[in-house]
């Protein structure tokens, strides 16, 4: 047994390794790649939406273009990029040697590639790659679909099998291997909101699996479970989808929640305000999750029973996620805040996503909603809540945690520069969106009326100035990877608590080969 | 203990690898036919039952009368002649109705259509019965024939009085196995 021993050299070492920090280094550089890739997308849309009238590219290829920014931004940047967090952050937060199935994480993480390496690929199909829109709604995904959607299929196979695994992982890690003493509720709330999501995702991926295998038959073995003409009901796909897309944006928001529930506290230099009302919010939001699917689909015709129940339902989410609100503000009140990034990410998390969530509860309401439905209203909504949520939240975790991976502090002009551009790129880009959605202008266009063109030369701008942030937030890991002030305190903040800042900094390869003693 | 350890940990993962085909199953065996059957027990989406199989057809409402008029869609890229031969029937709940629908096959080829009917208001579905539909059946028409598809409903005694005016739609679909018409379709709109 060589417990010393460190990674293997070359590039054997990334493709065999079964080291939790290896992986979830890779699943972050693999995340920020498909952040570049969807973000390349949206600089597409946004660059043809400029100005009205049709400029630079095709109807079909926009189409194209919004479908893939849209997969690849949800399923490839923001979940592995979470799922990388999970990897680095779990075992040391709960003093494991290591996640629980090591061989299964190398695997889940390497079939990952290869899913979007076939997304990607439509791109260059005959017809184009998929363009019915990321919720892939039948039959504009089955009859009228390219050729390249039994590509998006496979891939979306693979994408769910990778993201099972990574989940059953973590559940497996959370309960054998906690520290003696690391009781339940002992447990940092990144470790929380994390055990909870890969409960959602263990439940509801086999959903998407089932819903794209429906499908798949359809398409090519002559089912009809979507098709009228066959007996079955386009409107059953939108009710199996959403069953599996409703919980899939809390997969995306709660692993964000519990990184802000970290970063708070540490600069705010005070514990967590309502540490137990943190857990049993983020339970009541996984189970609410399961029944309000259907205030998608308001507009496909429900009975009146229906569109209430759905309507009243969602409103009550807004209570759990409330509470949470609350207690993150309660923990900086009175606090001896400091403004460093990743605290600058987390105070701009909790008021855009509380914007977020407000017009979430605009949507809520059926009667209403009749005249936001897909609007850009909606957009600008669902950006509040996953890029101010879960990008933030990220960026957030990453400049927190960064010191603690590398032994290196980020530049911290550089980062504050970051973290401005990219707040007031990201207002400019959405913000006047939610005007374009009031007043009449649909999603999913590649050109629009001219009373809408100021609201979209204004997003553009936004828009490519938050682009160009991201590219600054590359240069700043690098560089703090590469020529970074050393940092060797093993608590690097000065309010930081919890089990990781009790190791030497940077992380060594290996930690916890003996368990903690936790008080 | 390692080994304990060890056995635990699989416990977990294997009580979470079931999970996963339970999921996968729980789409195709409970949510298609649970979505059907209250798809037909509330009348949601319009969607009517199958046969009705008639009781004596004894008391005829006659105090009240309700307009059933009739609709007759193309799908995309369906090339058949397709309407009803009667556009509006007044009708008394509880009686026997006869009426029919044209159909014709303009094309070079035989070719197979498939019927489906929506009605609105969908309160309605559940009262609207048909004893006998060309909807039940695929109909087969080979080059320009024609046809007049026989439809007989009762509208039963037991419609809410709300209700006045029932639409009965059909959208008629093209089902020739060789789907050449439906590549036609996507390449106009590729």
């Amino acid at each position: 047994m060589g417990e010393h021993h460190g990674p293997a050299k070359g590039l054997s070492r990334w493709l065999f390794t079964t080291n939790h920090k290896d992986i979830g280094t890779l699943y972050l550089w693999f995340s920020f790649a498909m952040f570049i890739l969807g973000g390349a997308f949206a600089m597409i849309i946004r660059a043809e939406l400029f100005q009205p009238g049709m400029q630079l590219i095709e109807p079909d290829f926009f189409n194209q273009m919004t479908t893939m920014h849209g997969l690849v931004m949800v399923f490839g940047a923001i979940m592995p990029a979470f799922v990388g967090l999970a990897n680095w952050m779990i075992p040391m937060m709960i003093g494991a040697p290591d996640m629980a199935l090591p061989r299964m994480n190398n695997w889940s993480f390497w079939i990952l590639p290869f899913a979007f390496l076939i997304l990607a690929s439509t791109l260059f199909m005959e017809g184009g790659a998929p363009n019915f829109g990321w919720t892939f709604y039948a039959p504009l995904s089955t009859t009228y679909a390219p050729p390249s959607v039994n590509y998006f299929i496979f891939a979306v196979h693979i994408m769910g099998a990778s993201s099972i695994m990574g989940s059953i992982n973590i559940i497996a890690t959370i309960v054998n291997l906690r520290a003696p003493g690391m009781t339940y509720m002992k447990m940092p709330l990144f470790v929380w909101t994390w055990f909870i999501t890969a409960f959602l995702l263990v439940a509801v991926m086999p959903v998407l699996a089932g819903c794209v295998t429906m499908m798949l038959m359809d398409i090519n073995f002559g089912t009809s479970f979507f098709s009228a003409a066959g007996g079955g009901d386009p409107v059953l796909f939108q009710h199996v989808f959403w069953f599996f897309g409703h919980p899939e944006v809390y997969i995306i928001i709660l692993p964000a929640f519990g990184v802000i529930s970290e970063v708070i506290p540490t600069f705010s230099r005070k514990p967590l305000f309502g540490y137990a009302s943190m857990v049993y919010a983020t339970a009541a939001i996984a189970f609410l999750s399961f029944v309000v699917w259907a205030h998608h689909m308001f507009t496909v015709g429900m009975p009146i029973a229906g569109e209430l129940y759905f309507m009243y339902a969602t409103m009550l989410i807004a209570v759990p996620t409330g509470v949470k609100v609350f207690n993150w503000i309660t923990t900086m009140f009175k606090g001896a805040i400091t403004f460093e990034t990743p605290m600058l990410f987390a105070i701009a998390f909790v008021i855009l996503f509380t914007l977020g969530g407000f017009t979430g509860l605009m949507l809520s309401l059926a009667p209403v909603d009749f005249q936001y439905h897909d609007s850009y209203f909606v957009v600008a909504h669902f950006h509040y809540v996953m890029v101010a949520g879960a990008i933030f939240g990220m960026s957030a975790g990453v400049y927190y945690w960064l010191p603690k991976w590398t032994g290196r502090m980020y530049n911290e002009t550089m980062a504050k520069a970051h973290f401005w551009i990219g707040f007031i790129g990201f207002n400019v880009t959405f913000f006047p969106q939610h005007f374009a959605g009031l007043a009449g202008m649909p999603r999913r266009i590649p050109d629009y009326a001219l009373q809408f063109a100021d609201l979209n030369m204004m997003s553009s701008i936004g828009a490519f100035t938050y682009g160009f942030s991201q590219i600054l937030f590359l240069f700043i890991v690098i560089q703090t990877i590469r020529n970074g002030k050393p940092v060797s305190d093993p608590k690097v903040w000065e309010g930081a608590n919890g089990l990781e800042w009790t190791l030497p900094t940077p992380a060594p390869y290996h930690t916890f080969a003996t368990p903690p003693t936790i008080k | 203990m390692r080994a304990e350890g060890e056995k635990k940990v699989l416990g977990t993962t294997w009580k979470m690898a079931l999970v996963v085909p339970l999921m996968f199953a729980f789409v195709f065996v409970v949510m298609v036919p649970l979505y059907n059957l209250l798809c037909e027990v509330t009348g949601l989406n319009g969607k009517t039952q199958g046969q009705y199989t008639a009781e004596a057809a004894g008391s005829v409402d006659e105090s009240r009368s309700i307009m059933v008029r009739f609709v007759a869609t193309n799908n995309e890229g369906m090339s058949w002649e397709f309407h009803p031969t009667t556009e509006l029937l007044r009708v008394h709940p509880g009686a026997e109705n006869d009426t029919t629908f044209f159909a014709r096959n303009p094309t070079a080829a035989a070719m197979t259509a498939q019927a489906v009917p929506s009605i609105v208001p969908s309160s309605a579905a559940a009262y609207f019965h048909k004893t006998e539909c060309f909807c039940f059946n695929q109909q087969h028409l080979s080059a320009g024939e024609a046809v007049d598809m026989p439809l007989r409903f009762i509208v039963d005694k037991d419609l809410p009085a709300s209700i006045r005016t029932i639409t009965l739609s059909y959208t008629l679909f093209d089902i020739t196995p060789t789907p050449t018409a439906d590549k036609a379709t996507v390449a106009a709109l590729n």
